[in-house]
């Protein structure tokens, strides 16, 4: 007889895989633990677009799938507007009485090259027509599927491959881009900021934005093992470090009013985050200091956020 | 009962949008193709039409959002031009290799550079290898039949493919003509409901979109292109059922006074009205002439392209387009197309009407006689064209 | 969940191609033995084990399997040996050893 649900405290989570095992994923990635614990959060009843990437490619090699929910693939820049059209679709059949009328949310599951770069104009697009619907960007820090390219959401100081150190060269010279601060200039009922080492607060947040009417978005931290250069098992260990260095974190801004939801006492030195990743191995120690001074900053800002307008 | 109304040809296919009950509208605005999205999101405002409007950021967003429409079974309707057709370029070939059904109404444009709002056929010439059923329209009364006809075949079970309806920028789209408008009741009986067999849905879940490795990918694609030609058998079927119903019957080759004609004209789209009062008058005098016009672009009507010019001995192809380095395309098309006919006849080409460049008959008596001026002494230039001011052709080798 | 395996690829004549390549069977890919991958297995040492349930959550392969006795233990059908459960487990009771030649 198998078990239904596992309790952990007074939380219940779902033993149903509504992404299969077998999948094709590395070994010890981030992205697909997150990807796991949110549909474990959002259930069976969704439509899923999802954008060309890590994501679709280990999930859906002709003939097979791994999904155990509706799911659509067709391009990489446009998974906003085609969730976009899964939207609008079943809201007008089911006010028309061409299907029957039942709660199904529309996700979009996108990675950060789709989300913040070439798709950054639909998915600005969706939010302004105001569509309801839960958008998951899983950040892995660079285009990793086709090869670990930079992507405006690789961090400063980062290797990538169209971003190498080299004599001329630091490796990634452009600070990452804020999605969730995008999202958030659109006006939308939710966005947030969501890591899997941290399980239950990545299940709550996603449960949270599908439950909101009108557009949500949560940017999701995805260790990539094989992009980020560090041992496999470290997946869960690299994604608190993330959060407790205050280089990713946690927060959520509801209507506008932000909340932070680890504010750990002190930070940790990132050093100890940055030595941990391969894709960080030619710094100096004075990069290094550059990097904490801009951790620092950017923290500051949005605890100054938080304190201005407060949840 | 039809009644006769006076519709700007965008207004045609809006009201023919409308008729047809779509359920998703995702439409960027472009001249010359304003009028329809403006009209239909009137229609949607006022609750004349119950229907989605999603007013996408882009044409790249508008066949996206179709995608997404029909992926849950939605009849779904879209219409772009020129630098819009090329936007969503990609996203045509994914509609057509998903099996879609979105039906999109082009108002063809020119391409830039350098920028032009005006008709000719670069846009759709661009997208002729996209798996979409392609048909062209000369009046107002094609634009609205034709629309309603492409859901009709499009969401045939047995076909499933998109299908795209060109109109001209402005010399048909912005064109008032009487037409014939049908009555809703008439429309219901053609046009059953869009039952989509994979709608995607919680209670069977399925996959659409999965990526295809080298070993699976050629055998996508063979089946894609069977089904594309097997096509053809609802395109005729679809066309005799809506002749049986409001009394139009539409062919893939129009053929226009080809009794005994030994030199054909052919045309596509609204210039081949102007090209058959050039074909009266020279019938008139006694010409063995004719005029065959390409309703049906894809799949490419073999068959009735091979009958229509059975007799004759000297095809004039106008394009409205260039294909860059190589002449006309229909022209190219054309020939391809009549290479194994026994006997072959002389296919000739003249390109002209770009960029909103307009053809009076007077064009059209030059096309003729330099047609059959290069099918008789072979002196064809590099480019052969009609109303562009100018020497030509200065040196360069062949 | 071994499942049947479906006809691969290869098998496939255009004629066995769904309507737009649609996959109609969910979750269909889950026969793949991605156990083959692994360089390392856990062992779990049932003494230690406190049933805290946190390697099965962070599993990415979904790989651990509650047992009739209430212990978390790897299907290695499909753990890809990646440690993440040894490095998460409290009270260490997984330990990953190098897997065996055949």
């Amino acid at each position: 007889m198998k078990t239904e649900t596992i309790k952990f405290g007074k939380n219940l989570v779902t033993t149903k895989e509504f992404l299969a095992e077998g999948h094709s994923f590395c070994t010890g990635c981030g992205e697909v633990l997150a990807a796991r614990l949110a549909f474990k959060a959002l259930g069976g009843n969704v439509v899923v677009a999802s954008a060309t990437g890590c994501i679709e490619i280990c999930t859906t090699p002709l003939p097979y799938t791994s999904w155990r929910v509706p799911w659509l693939h067709t391009l990489f820049e446009n998974t906003a507007a085609e969730i976009s059209g899964v939207e609008a679709g079943l809201k007008i059949l089911m006010k028309k009485g061409r299907i029957p009328e039942r709660e199904i949310k529309c996700i979009a599951i996108a990675g950060d090259g789709a989300t913040s770069d070439i798709g950054l104009q639909a998915l600005s697009g969706a939010f302004e027509r105001g569509h309801d619907f839960l958008y998951l960007c899983f950040d892995n820090e660079a285009y990793m599927n086709t090869g670990i390219q930079r992507s405006s959401s690789t961090p400063y100081g980062a290797s990538t491959t169209t971003a190498p150190p080299g004599k001329f060269s630091i490796g990634q010279i452009s600070r990452k881009k804020n999605m969730a601060l995008i999202a958030a200039a659109h006006d939308i009922p939710y966005v947030a900021t969501a890591c899997p080492s941290y399980r239950f607060d990545l299940m709550k947040k996603v449960r949270k934005g599908a439950e909101v009417k009108g557009p949500a978005y949560v940017h999701i931290y995805s260790p990539c093992p094989t992009g980020w250069r560090y041992s496999t098992n470290l997946t869960v260990e690299i994604g608190q470090l993330a959060v407790q260095t205050g280089i990713f974190p946690l927060y959520e801004i509801e209507n506008g009013r932000y909340r932070l939801n680890a504010d750990p006492p002190s930070l940790r030195p990132i050093e100890g985050y940055l030595r941990m990743q391969g894709r960080y191995r030619h710094l100096a120690s004075e990069e290094i200091e550059k990097i904490q001074q801009m951790v620092n900053e950017d923290y500051a800002r949005l605890k100054e956020k938080v304190a201005a307008f407060p949840a | 009962m039809s009644k006769r109304v006076a519709l700007e040809a965008s207004h045609a296919v809006a009201e023919a949008a409308r008729m047809a009950d779509v359920d998703v509208i995702a439409a960027y605005p472009i001249t010359p193709q304003t009028h329809i999205p403006e009209r239909l999101a009137e229609m949607v405002a006022n609750g004349e039409l119950s229907s989605a409007y999603i007013p996408v950021e882009s044409e790249h967003s508008a066949m996206s959002a179709c995608l997404g429409a029909v992926s849950v079974g939605a009849r779904t309707f879209t219409t772009t031009a020129g630098q819009g057709l090329e936007l969503m370029h990609e996203v045509v070939y994914v509609a057509s290799s998903m099996r879609y059904p979105v039906v999109m109404v082009v108002c063809n444009r020119a391409l830039s550079a350098p920028l032009s709002v005006w008709g000719d056929h670069s846009d759709v010439m661009a997208v002729r290898d996209t798996g979409w059923i392609q048909v062209f329209c000369q009046t107002n009364q094609e634009a609205f039949d034709l629309t309603i006809w492409a859901f009709r075949v499009g969401e045939d079970l047995n076909v499933l493919l998109p299908v795209m309806v060109n109109i001209d920028g402005f010399s048909l789209s912005h064109v008032t003509e009487a037409m014939m408008l049908p009555e809703q009741s008439e429309v219901d009986r053609f046009l059953p409901k869009f039952q989509y067999p994979f709608a995607l849905n919680p209670d069977k879940p399925m996959s659409h979109g999965a990526f295809g490795p080298p070993e699976i990918y050629s055998e996508a694609k063979l089946a894609q292109e069977v089904a594309f030609r097997k096509s053809k058998e609802t395109i005729l079927q679809g066309w005799k059922e809506f002749g049986d119903i409001f009394g139009r019957y539409y062919h893939p080759v129009e053929q226009y006074r080809t009794e005994g004609a030994e030199i054909l004209l052919l045309t596509m789209g609204s210039f081949t009205e102007t090209a058959k009062i050039e074909i009266d008058r020279r019938k008139d005098e006694g010409e063995a002439i004719g005029l065959i016009s390409l309703r049906l672009w894809r799949p490419f009507p073999f068959k009735e392209l091979h009958q229509a010019v059975k007799g004759a001995k000297v095809v004039i192809v106008l394009d409205r387009c260039v294909s860059s380095g190589m002449g006309g395309p229909v022209l190219s098309e054309v020939r391809s197309a009549l290479y194994n006919e026994e006997p072959m006849p002389r296919v000739v080409g003249i390109i002209g009407g770009l960029g909103g460049r307009d053809m009076t008959e007077k064009d059209f008596e030059y096309v003729i006689d330099r047609g059959k001026e290069i099918a008789e002494n072979g002196t064809e230039k590099i480019i052969e064209t009609v109303g562009i001011r100018g020497e030509r052709d200065v040196g360069i080798e062949r | 969940m071994v499942q049947n395996k479906l006809k691969t690829a290869f098998d496939l004549t255009w004629k066995d191609m769904e309507v737009g390549n649609i996959v109609t069977e969910a979750g269909s890919a889950s026969f793949k033995r991605t156990g083959d991958w692994k360089s390392e297995r856990p062992i779990l040492d049932k003494q230690s084990c406190i049933k805290c349930g946190l390697c099965w959550i962070y599993c990415p392969d979904a790989a651990i399997g509650l047992s009739e006795d209430g212990y978390y233990e790897a299907d290695l059908y499909y753990c890809k040996g990646c440690g993440i459960c040894a490095n998460v487990c409290p009270s260490g009771a997984i330990t990953m050893v190098e897997e065996e030649e055949k």
